[in-house]
């Protein structure tokens, strides 16, 4: 292949409220078996990317988790691999990662030392799939220097907290701003960008020189008008889950069936890490409907439009009703649960009762746990 | 090199030709089991869990969907830089070239693997048997008895006693005598087929006995053992286990598993069951579908109704479909409005639209009441069936059939359609 990947994984965003205490946004649960960052893996591998970086720094416990083997993605070759990069202190610097730039500037070496002529940079919260070949193809017939992955939001769907993006006729990008207050084209960026690795060598070189810390900021903005950067259109499903209301609707859209069939059935798939789970079971009584169940639940009571995540149980005489269930979540007998996102690994009491009365709640709750 | 204080040698080169259909592509060890499971997941789970890390698998009798599936042992942490798993078929040698003739004799072909490692302990399994069992433990007793071989055994019913080896024990579980399948048995002690042995004995007796024709543990090296007084032991198990070697009794261990709390469970955390499987996604259940007793695997989409039943990876059931009382293994694609009752679909068949099965009176099957009976309907790996064909029971499909394969669109009970060898 001709680049090498890097995945910007650090983030955390405020706009996941609770969801965000236990982990970064790249390593949200989403679709019931997968976590936010399989998809950019998926992409990278099936793109035949070998040699892939992951630049993480917030609260990476949940992430590091997931990522303790590569060879679920298929990156566990002797040639190339999966690199996971947390800040470190070292004796020229002993700062973390202060933007996304200064990220990619404390890894320096992992790009010098690489020999691929391209870099395929994408951040780990967006659920899509993309041949990046494809992009990097566009780029080369460009002559970009960069090359942004853009995607077009439906009108009603609120742009402000991405980087929007004007492009012209030939598709070079005039106008981007990053979180606008008001945003004045629907078209956004969805954080994946090709560049030539000695073109990103020397920019973030000088970014640093400058004291400058962040990609989007100090060099898309900044660089906007002196070097080309083109946008590249998807018309394919793109998704970003960095807020409560995106990351549930996202969850919600994998009830549809094309959606299903696009990720699940159509060439390429999208990999995971495996767990050793038993089927998931169905006892006298449980009712199911429209609903995605992962491996390892143990279904008593009544579900329906829901993602439930895998080994949760739901006691008898339950009502999940719109909601999301993350991993390994326990719920008590005669409970009602609406228009909620349980929290991975919670216990929830028998009898009580959840419901998200205006937008989605969040339920976090930490009861002991006295089963089987 | 790191010493291996025991080894196991697991045997899964047996037809196991009672399951009928089911193994005509399969060894039976590699017959799926519960939904996602396969028999073979037992013992090398077993063997990882109970810290056995050197897993020489003996196969034989259609080995490929075994090969596929240990690979190199991912799924179970058998991918070791020493020991690990390695399959060990037949191979060519100078002079005296021969399949596997018994199960001992299996072992003897391998001495040069074991002996590679020059373990304490050997341990003997065969892949065909459903139990959760701690080898450690059996190894402790062995160790606390000074045992040359120990025998594990399970305590039965007298009545069932004369279908299996029967070991007479003293009161310290020293065997003093055994009998094969005894018309009057003396004891309720049945052999499980596992044993623990002394490296130096076992090497020592395989050698011995290496011209006899057939060489089978039970029948000639454990007598062997026996007539030069050496010490041999019964380590007696309590748990789980079930034998499913024939279409009843496995169809029986299927329907076990999903009982409330199941006498076999799959779900405790303690004592996992790994199993190769791919990287899937969730399962869909639609709004019209109904679901009552069941297991489902990964990635399957349900839109019809499942009663008690076990349901593999990747199956499809579709709309206004009923199945119960039935075993669907991984990706088979039913389709709308059909009727499944007490069926075993192989992997990978396909039924369309409108297939009715299991229906009408019970009849003998004409083709072997031995294996196809209890009722049971056995559906072969890659199978189609037409749309609108009616099944009766005891019956048995192979292959992809035609609508003109049907009399009037109907195979009656204890009927068999074949039709192997065109794919």
């Amino acid at each position: 292949m001709r680049a090498i990947g890097i995945i910007l994984a650090g983030g955390n965003n405020h706009r996941m409220k609770e969801l965000s205490k236990k982990r970064a946004v790249c390593a949200m649960p989403i679709a019931g078996s997968y976590r936010s960052i399989d998809f950019a893996l998926s992409s990278m591998s099936n793109s035949h990317i070998g040699k892939v970086g992951v630049l993480t720094q917030y609260n990476a416990r949940s992430l590091n988790e997931h990522l303790s083997s590569s060879k679920w993605w298929d990156f566990g070759r002797k040639q190339g691999g999966l690199y996971v990069f947390t800040p470190a202190i070292t004796s020229e610097n002993s700062f973390w990662y202060r933007g996304t730039a200064d990220a990619i500037y404390q890894n320096l070496n992992f790009l010098k030392s690489s020999h691929e002529p391209y870099v395929v940079i994408a951040s780990g919260d967006g659920v899509y799939k993309l041949d990046y070949n494809k992009v990097l193809e566009y780029h080369i017939e460009k002559k970009a220097d960069i090359t942004v992955v853009c995607c077009d939001q439906t009108s009603d769907m609120e742009v402000e907290r991405f980087g929007t993006v004007k492009m012209n006729e030939e598709c070079r990008i005039e106008e981007f701003e990053e979180k606008p207050l008001l945003a004045k084209t629907q078209t956004v960026s969805c954080g994946i960008y090709v560049i030539r690795r000695r073109q990103l060598i020397e920019m973030i070189e000088q970014c640093a020189r400058e004291e400058r810390y962040d990609f989007v900021r100090d060099i898309l903005i900044r660089y906007k008008d002196v070097k080309k950067i083109y946008g590249y259109k998807i018309k394919s499903y793109w998704r970003n889950v960095a807020s409560v209301e995106d990351y549930f609707k996202t969850n919600m859209d994998f009830l549809k069936p094309e959606i299903r069939d696009y990720f699940f059935k159509q060439y390429p798939d999208v990999y995971s890490k495996v767990d050793d789970l038993p089927p998931a079971k169905y006892n006298v009584g449980s009712q199911v409907r429209n609903s995605l169940i992962a491996s390892g639940c143990v279904i008593n009571g009544t579900v329906e439009d829901s993602v439930i995540f895998k080994k949760a149980f739901i006691g008898s005489n339950c009502y999940i009703k719109n909601s999301i269930i993350l991993n390994d979540v326990y719920i008590g007998d005669n409970t009602h649960i609406e228009n909620c996102i349980v929290e991975s690994r919670d216990t929830i009491r028998a009898n009580t009762y959840h419901k998200g009365e205006d937008g989605i709640k969040i339920v976090m709750e930490r009861n002991d746990r006295f089963m089987m | 090199m790191i010493k291996k204080e025991m080894i196991a040698m697991l045997l899964a080169g047996g037809q196991g030709s009672r399951l009928g259909v089911l193994t005509s592509n399969m060894a039976k060890p590699a017959v799926a089991f519960g939904g996602k499971y396969r028999i073979i997941d037992f013992p090398l789970s077993n063997c990882i869990n109970s810290g056995v890390d050197t897993v020489g698998v003996l196969t034989q009798y259609q080995p490929l969907r075994l090969n596929t599936h240990i690979g190199i042992g991912i799924p179970w942490d058998l991918d070791r830089n020493i020991g690990g798993v390695t399959v060990l078929p037949p191979y060519e040698k100078i002079g005296n070239t021969e399949w596997y003739t018994g199960t001992a004799n299996a072992i003897y072909q391998n001495l040069a693997y074991m002996e590679s490692y020059n373990p304490e302990y050997v341990l003997i399994l065969s892949g065909d048997h459903i139990y959760k069992m701690d080898y450690e433990v059996m190894l402790d007793f062995h160790k606390a008895n000074n045992a040359e071989v120990t025998i594990a055994v399970m305590p039965v019913s007298m009545e069932e006693a004369s279908r299996f080896g029967i070991i007479i024990a003293d009161d310290n579980r020293k065997i003093t005598d055994f009998e094969e399948k005894p018309e009057h048995p003396r004891s309720n002690l049945a052999s499980m087929g596992i044993y623990i042995f002394n490296w130096k004995t076992l090497k020592e007796s395989l050698l011995a006995m290496a011209d006899q024709p057939g060489l089978d543990f039970g029948k000639h090296v454990i007598p062997y053992c026996h007539e030069r007084n050496m010490p041999l032991y019964a380590y007696e198990f309590n748990g789980y286990w079930k034998d499913v070697g024939t279409l009843n009794s496995y169809w029986e261990a299927n329907m076990e598993l999903i009982d409330i709390v199941p006498e076999f469970n799959l779900y405790e955390e303690y004592w996992k069951i790994y199993t190769k499987s791919d990287i899937l996604p969730p399962q869909y259940i639609s709004s019209h579908s109904v679901i009552e007793k069941a297991i489902i695997g990964e990635g399957s989409d349900i839109r019809g109704k499942v009663y008690n039943s076990v349901i593999g990876c990747g199956v499809t059931i579709g709309e206004g479909t009923v199945v119960r009382d039935s075993i669907i293994m991984n990706n088979t694609v039913i389709g709308d409005g059909c009727e499944i009752n007490k069926a075993i679909i192989a992997e990978q068949a396909v039924i369309k639209d409108h297939v009715r099965m299991g229906i009408g009176e019970e009849a003998p099957s004409e083709l072997n009441p031995g294996i196809y009976n209890h009722g049971i309907v056995t559906i072969a790996e890659g199978s189609l069936i037409p749309e609108n064909i009616v099944i009766g029971k005891n019956t048995v499909i192979s292959g992809q059939t035609e609508v003109a394969d049907y009399e009037n669109g109907y195979l009656a009970s204890g009927k068999s359609l074949l039709k192997a060898g065109e794919k």
